[in-house]
Order: structure tokens, then C-alpha cells, then sequence
């Protein structure tokens, strides 16, 4: 593909801290070039309000290369840009052309208030997790990992739901701003595996009030998480997830969850 | 935990909609079939005997209890599911998705349950209410195929009902597919099977629904 450069005009979310009202403000960037990741125009965006004595745009970002689950921009009305199962920071300026106009806003749900501009904290997702999405390890000699067999059909499927980064897209492009697709995810990754059984009742039921406790909306199988989740986490997952807490529910024992 | 706690989690009001929901759709069927009826062309005949069996019928009479208690728990459920999902994100995104990631009916199951609502008020109080009365008061059951011929002569009743059919049958789309991926069955062995039926089912059931009223109004059944 050819190398072009690009002058394009950017509608950034302000906003001081989660207390205050925010707003858009347009900026341009000009000589951008096609190579470009997102997150690198953005930068060059931030160098040019540094230079000119400015605020620079806060938002999340880490690896920058699709593992680490920090990007988290809401593009054009996409959560990570149009691109099919990519994060913010695999999103490359080829996508755009000169003289487009690209609106960015931070992911927005009550469950996960605006830290500042398009940062947002995502601690929920921390709270759910330590609520269930954990194992039991005993102590002393680790033991032969083939003493327990696991399926391969069922070792794959927990792997494919491990994918998960938590970078709360599915929150994000959901019209409920349900945290469903996250917690499934979560939820079949242990409890299709062995090591995953000893809390599997418990863990379900757990993690799924907590998500509700912080605040998300409920599941109406609409199915935007899955399409824009960046690592294709599949709607099957929620299926299990419903089977899991249907399961706890008629046999989960009625003490202790 | 108990029962109560397990249904009142948000994936608990969601299997309370999924199952209210199914046997909804079990309604559908069972009142379809005895509509259907009509179709033989015999002055009514088969059609009275059938609606006289579901109006006398303990059994039936009985479940109508249930179906009543079923649909207003779906639609309360509905509802304040749909209310508590819409304050979750005060703030609404100024460019949002739209139809790129999701369709436009799974989004608005709020909506199209709302004008299914109104116009099943009109519906049961044109049938249901009037031959209820009739039975509760007089012992008799009402002429209900001369009520049909009689009231889809008018246009505008044939045009809410072909209405009321059009928002049926989006809602179900949805709704079919939707109440077997809340209870689980939402797997790969069984989705295309399930998306496949419930599409089918949304076409076939308010289709021949909508033809009850436009064949008495052109006279196809006399």
C-alpha cells in the first residue's frame, strides 16, 4: 500500500476528573502519516499541545501492540475503530484519509467513570474478578501437570475465553453497558478446566452479583460485545455462563455463595 | 442463596424473561392453531367449536390464570429491565454504532413489546373482554367468528392488526433466539439450529395471524 500523509480534524472528550462536566474540543493535525498507529497520531497530537504550552490529551495505553487490554478509545461510534478484532493501539492511520474527521470519545458507562479525558477507570473489573475469577492452588511441590488429563476440544475452548485482556470493550459497545461477555469469558476459562472445579458454584453466582453491585446493565443478547471485542471472545461464552449459574442454581449448595 | 436471590440477579431476570417469554410463545401456538380454524371456510363452524372448547375448558381456563400472571410479569420485567439498562450510561456517546454491530431489532425489544402491549389492549377488549362478560354474565358464550367478520371490515382495525403482527414478529426475531441463549443453548452445536427455527417461527405464526383479519376483509372467507 502507498504511503500518503493525511491533515485531519480530531473531536476529543474533555473532562477534568469524573466530578465535572465534559465537552468536545476539535483539534488538527497535519502531515500524519499512513504508517501511523492511532495512538501514535495521538502523540504527535499531545507534542503539538505540549509545544504550544496546552494540556495533552490522558488516556490509557500500554503494550501497544494488542495484549495488554489499556487502550480503550470509542472511535467514530466503534469502541477500539472499525477494524474487526483489534485493540485502539493495532488501529492504523491507513483507515483514514486526508481531511477526515475522526470524533473519539472515552468508553462510557456508570460502572466505569471518566478518570480524565478518555482514561477511564476500570477497577470494576477488578472487583469482579477478585469476587470468583480465582482458583484454589495448595502449597508444596508443584504437581505433574499430566496428572490431570483435560480434553483438547475443552483445553482449546478455555484458551479461546482466556484470550479475554479485560479491556472492557464489550462494556463499552454494549447498548445496556453489560459486563456480560467479560464475566463469561472469565467464568468459562475456569470452569472448563480441572483446576476450576472446587469454586465453580460459587464463582458464577459471585462474580455475577458483584457485577451487578458495580453497576453494569444487564445482558439482552444483542451481541455488539462480541462484535467489537478485540480478541473475538464469542457470545457462546455467555451461553455458558448462563448454564453455569443455571447449574448453581439447582444444585449449588444453599449455604456459603 | 436461595430462590428469590437467584432470580433477582440481573442473569436471574433474564431466565424470568427467557421462560415467561417461552411460554408465550407456546400461547402463540396454541392460539394460532385454534384462529387458524377459520381457514376451512365453513361459516365458522369448526372455529366456534374450538374457541368454545378453549373458553369452557377447566384445565385451559385454568392455565389462562397462569398465561395472565406470565405476560404481566414479562412486561414489568421487560420494562424495568429496560429503564435500569438505560441509566447505566448517563452519558450517551455523540456518534454511536448503530447497525454495524448489532441489529436494530435486538436493540429495541423495549419498543416493540410496548406497541405489541397496546395492541393487545385493543385486542382483548374488542374479543377477549366482551365473551368473557358475556360468559361471566349471560352463561353464553359470544358469536366470536360474526365479531371478526363484523369488526375487520373496518380498515383501520384490519391496519392496527397488521401492525400489531409486523411488531410480533421483530420482537420474536429476537425474542426465540434470545430465550434459548439465556438458558444456555446458545452453543455452536445448537445456535444455527435455533436462529433458523426462531426466524421461521417469526415469519410462519404472525403471517397467518395477519391473514385472519385481511381475509375477512376481502372476503376470501365469508
Amino acid at each position: 500500500m502507498q504511503h500518503y500523509t493525511m491533515n485531519l480534524t480530531l473531536k476529543v472528550w474533555r473532562q477534568k476528573n469524573s466530578k465535572s462536566q465534559g465537552a468536545f474540543e476539535t483539534f488538527q493535525v497535519k502531515d500524519i502519516s499512513s504508517e501511523m498507529s492511532f495512538l501514535e497520531m495521538i502523540d504527535v497530537l499531545n507534542e503539538q499541545l505540549v509545544s504550544e504550552g496546552k494540556e495533552p490529551i490522558a488516556f490509557d495505553h500500554d503494550c501497544r501492540e494488542g495484549i495488554c487490554g489499556m487502550c480503550s478509545m470509542y472511535i467514530n461510534g466503534r469502541a477500539h475503530g472499525p477494524w474487526h478484532e483489534t485493540t485502539t493501539c493495532q488501529l492504523h492511520m491507513r483507515e483514514y484519509k486526508n481531511g477526515d474527521t475522526i470524533v473519539i470519545e472515552p468508553w462510557r458507562a456508570s460502572a466505569f467513570p471518566v478518570i480524565k479525558d478518555l482514561a477511564v477507570d476500570r477497577t470494576a473489573f477488578d472487583r469482579i474478578i477478585a469476587a470468583g475469577g480465582y482458583i484454589s492452588v495448595n502449597t508444596g511441590n508443584a504437581v505433574d501437570a499430566n496428572c490431570l488429563p483435560v480434553e483438547k476440544q475443552q483445553a482449546d475452548d478455555a484458551f479461546a475465553a482466556a484470550t479475554c485482556i479485560g479491556c472492557g470493550a464489550c462494556v463499552a459497545a454494549c447498548p445496556n453497558a453489560s459486563a456480560m461477555l467479560f464475566v463469561s469469558a472469565k467464568v468459562s476459562h475456569l470452569a472448563l478446566l480441572p483446576q476450576g472445579e472446587p469454586e465453580r458454584k460459587k464463582r458464577v453466582v459471585n462474580m455475577i452479583s458483584q457485577m451487578d453491585t458495580e453497576g453494569f446493565g444487564s445482558c439482552t443478547n444483542i451481541g455488539a460485545c462480541e462484535a467489537e471485542c478485540p480478541k473475538g471472545i464469542s457470545l457462546e461464552n455467555i451461553a455458558r455462563l448462563n448454564r453455569e449459574y443455571i447449574g448453581s442454581m439447582l444444585s449449588g449448595s444453599a449455604t456459603g455463595v | 442463596m436461595n430462590w428469590k436471590l437467584y432470580f433477582s440477579t440481573s442473569v436471574g431476570k433474564k431466565i424470568q424473561m427467557a421462560l415467561t417469554g417461552l411460554f408465550l410463545i407456546v400461547f402463540l401456538i396454541v392460539h394460532c392453531y385454534v384462529n387458524a380454524q377459520i381457514f376451512y371456510n365453513d361459516n365458522g363452524v369448526r372455529f366456534t367449536e374450538a374457541a368454545h372448547f378453549m373458553g369452557t375448558n377447566f384445565l385451559i381456563r385454568a392455565t389462562e390464570i397462569g398465561l395472565f400472571g406470565f405476560l404481566i410479569l414479562h412486561i414489568v420485567q421487560g420494562l424495568s429491565l429496560y429503564f435500569a439498562n438505560n441509566s447505566k450510561r448517563p452519558s450517551r456517546y455523540a456518534v454511536s454504532a448503530g447497525n454495524a454491530t448489532s441489529k436494530w431489532y435486538s436493540r429495541s425489544m423495549a419498543l416493540l413489546g410496548t406497541l405489541i402491549l397496546l395492541f393487545l389492549v385493543m385486542h382483548l377488549y374488542k374479543f377477549w373482554a366482551p365473551n368473557r362478560w358475556s360468559q361471566l354474565s349471560t352463561g353464553h358464550e359470544l358469536d366470536l367468528y360474526a365479531a371478526m367478520r363484523e369488526e375487520f371490515q373496518i380498515m383501520w382495525v384490519v391496519g392496527v392488526y397488521l401492525f400489531g403482527c409486523f411488531s410480533l414478529a421483530w420482537h420474536l426475531v429476537h425474542g426465540f433466539y434470545s430465550a434459548f441463549q439465556t438458558l444456555g443453548l446458545g452453543m455452536h452445536r445448537y445456535k444455527g439450529m435455533i436462529k433458523a427455527v426462531g426466524v421461521g417461527f417469526s415469519i410462519i405464526v404472525p403471517l397467518i395471524f395477519a391473514a385472519m383479519p385481511i381475509a375477512f376483509h376481502f372476503h376470501i372467507i365469508n
